[in-house]
């Protein structure tokens, strides 16, 4: 039991749960900017500029860019621990790919604090 | 008649470790994929692993357009015109379709947490309709966008 604890393991019940919960607040992000596109008959650079100025948008799009990077590295996870089978090149693939969703999401942060 | 108990129980073992063996011999050390044949819900399955890497791939462009749009008014047109470009499109309406179906093939997913369409014929079915709507949507938002 003690090794058990000790080792990388992942908590399954925590990644289902954190799955479904970062999916439903993409989709509904992506709901949004297609209602957004389909309701402005042409988007300016003010328009734009301005569907992300407000505090509210904000925070939805801070939530969408976290949620990406949680529901990438469980999901990758997955992915990875299927079809590569060398643990090294795994642990290697994934702490790369990890870093890159970590970006995305910090890249993402500093350009809407800027707006 | 002690010896003889205990060659029948050695004969015995003998045969078990014998016909494992052969089972594990028997066994496929590689699946043929070629020879596996797919039903829809596990093609539903690995397009939805395949429409994930893809658009995480897809974020490098997803997230540049949005933030150089975002940056400045020079940059807004930029994106605009790399957007309007038949690489752009491509680009653009591809990572759309495989969020749509990544979407579409997620709520599959959640109703089938639920507890619904986890049977052969209903989970095929189900496969099937969100191919379907796929296309459809695929189809629209392409024709919109080109």
């Amino acid at each position: 039991m003690v090794t058990n604890q000790a080792g990388l393991k992942r908590n399954g019940v925590q990644d289902f749960v954190t799955l479904r919960a970062t999916a439903f607040i993409m989709t509904a992000f992506s709901l949004y900017m297609a209602w957004f596109f389909i309701s402005t008959p042409t988007v300016t650079f003010e328009i734009w500029q301005g569907l992300f100025a407000s505090t509210g948008m904000k925070v939805f799009t801070a939530a969408a860019l976290v949620s990406i990077m949680f529901h990438v590295q469980i999901g990758l996870w997955q992915v990875l621990t299927d079809y590569i089978k060398p643990v090294r090149l795994r642990a290697v693939m994934q702490y790369v790919l990890n870093i890159i969703a970590f970006a995305y999401m910090a890249y993402g942060l500093f350009v809407l604090w800027g707006v | 008649m002690k010896v003889f108990q205990n060659f029948d129980v050695l004969k015995q073992s003998l045969i078990k470790v014998l016909q494992v063996t052969v089972v594990k011999k028997q066994r496929p050390v590689n699946l043929q994929l070629n020879t596996i044949s797919f039903p829809p819900s596990a093609i539903a399955s690995i397009l939805h692993r395949i429409s994930g890497v893809g658009m995480f791939v897809a974020m490098v462009f997803i997230i540049w357009a949005w933030a150089t749009a975002l940056n400045s008014s020079e940059g807004f047109d930029l994106v605009r015109e790399v957007m309007g470009g038949i690489i752009g499109k491509i680009i653009t309406i591809g990572t759309i379709s495989l969020l749509i179906y990544h979407v579409i093939v997620g709520i599959r997913h959640v109703i089938m947490d639920m507890g619904h369409w986890e049977e052969l014929k209903a989970g095929n079915t189900s496969a099937i309709v969100s191919f379907i709507l796929w296309a459809v949507s695929t189809l629209v938002v392409g024709v919109v966008l080109w």
